[in-house]
């Protein structure tokens, strides 16, 4: 897995804003379309693509999507 | 291993009583953006009870009507199991004074089990296993809830989501039956994913258990409200409920296509496609109850059934699957094929 695939995939989440306005570095919680419904979609695309469990605590204590894929990639590594 | 197995009881019976006073999310001042809200959720209306209703009230309403439309004596029912987590009190427990209220014998087996979402699960099994050998004949189920008392309007978390309901299943020892197959899963570990903090004898109620906590997003309410973690319910949910059906599936040797109606737990539109999809099943083979009855914890399977039977013309050799997952963290599912059912209307109680 990498970083540009999860960024695509995470900017699919989003319908109100363009994938331009979303980076790696972008600190995604402070995006005006964020709310708790496009944090379920995440964790349901998580679910989806890469077969582990984002918890609340994970999307609370990470700030940009990088932040995130490498929550993600360090579970789906322990899950090997 | 999680599975179980009952022999020899049937479910013969359906009913349910919801709160005659009903909440329309769409025209609810309290809900921001109440479109989008009803359209991710799917919950429209919210049946709520008077401060002077309690679930024991919703249930022996439904009860009544149900053991009227089976000709049933009350004296002859054996087995009252309450599945609740809004009991009338801390203690006594409340079945046995829904016993004395339905004029059920002295001599029936009366029993609260507190547990929510999955509840109707676990009072099914519970109950069929009492019943199997034949020494208790006629058994209800009273799964409801008046989890609205819990949820303020503070609180965006939960507010929208849930309503209140009572219902009442009736099983009968019937050597014909073909077997009810069970699997169950709990994980302690989220047992703070939904929760009422205080009040209970972990942290009893205080001064401090009155004050409303301010947890951002749309999100206030006191240690005595309803608590909920969407993300990690969400989390759990959509991952233990696709593998309970699936092993319950395995354990029965049993074809997915082959089963009529696959009733889950109704928790909220967006999480229970995801579940139907993962699952791939099909539209039709998935019922909700969520636009007309939001989200009912303990009552939502048996409310989901009686309300898509209800619209059947004939119930025989129905094959279904139930699934209830959530508080606890606590999960379950069970297959029985239904024949012959009496339905009782979904009545508004006042």
């Amino acid at each position: 897995m990498n970083n540009a695939e999860f960024l695509e995939l995470f900017r699919e989440q989003f319908d109100e804003t363009s994938p331009n306005d979303i980076d790696l570095e972008t600190s995604f919680k402070e995006l005006p379309e964020w709310s708790s419904m496009v944090a379920l979609t995440v964790i349901a695309m998580v679910d989806d693509k890469y077969k582990v469990k984002l918890t609340g605590d994970d999307i609370r204590n990470a700030t940009t999507v990088d932040d995130l894929f490498n929550v993600v990639k360090g579970k789906v590594k322990a899950s090997l | 291993m999680g599975f179980l197995k009952a022999n020899n009881v049937s479910l013969v019976g359906l009913a349910a009583s919801v709160p005659k006073g009903r909440v329309d999310n769409l025209l609810d001042p309290n809900i921001q953006d109440p479109e989008k809200l009803v359209k991710s959720t799917g919950i429209r209306y919210r049946h709520i009870a008077n401060d002077n209703v309690c679930t024991s009230d919703l249930c022996i309403d439904a009860a009544r009507n149900l053991i009227d439309r089976l000709c049933w004596n009350p004296l002859e029912i054996d087995c009252v199991l309450f599945v609740t987590q809004t009991p009338d009190y801390i203690l006594p427990a409340t079945s046995n004074k829904i016993q004395n209220a339905l004029g059920i014998s002295k001599d029936a087996f009366c029993m609260d089990i507190s547990l929510g979402c999955s509840g109707y699960v676990y009072a099914l099994s519970v109950c069929a296993s009492l019943m199997q050998n034949g020494s208790l004949k006629r058994g209800l189920i009273l799964a409801g809830v008046t989890i609205s008392k819990l949820c303020p309007v503070t609180d965006k978390s939960t507010y929208p989501l849930f309503g209140d309901a009572g219902t009442a299943t009736a099983l009968a020892f019937d050597e014909k039956a073909s077997p009810i197959l069970f699997h169950f899963g709990s994980d302690g570990a989220g047992y703070n994913a939904i929760i009422v903090e205080d009040g209970g004898f972990r942290n009893p109620t205080n001064h401090e258990s009155f004050q409303k906590v301010n947890y951002g997003d749309g999100i206030e309410h006191s240690r005595l409200q309803l608590h909920l973690e969407g993300m990690d319910v969400f989390s759990f949910a959509i991952n233990s409920a696709p593998n309970s059906v699936n092993q319950l599936l395995q354990y029965g040797g049993l074809v997915k296509d082959e089963i009529s109606y696959f009733i889950f737990h109704q928790a909220n539109l967006f999480m229970n496609e995801r579940i139907r999809k993962k699952l791939s099943l099909s539209v039709e083979q998935v019922p909700y109850s969520l636009y007309d009855y939001a989200n009912t914890s303990s009552a939502t399977i048996p409310l989901t059934l009686l309300k898509t039977l209800i619209s059947r013309a004939a119930i025989d050799k129905v094959p279904i699957i139930g699934c209830g997952f959530g508080v606890g963290l606590s999960w379950g599912s069970f297959y029985t094929e239904l024949n012959n059912i009496i339905l009782s209307e979904i009545n508004n109680f006042e």
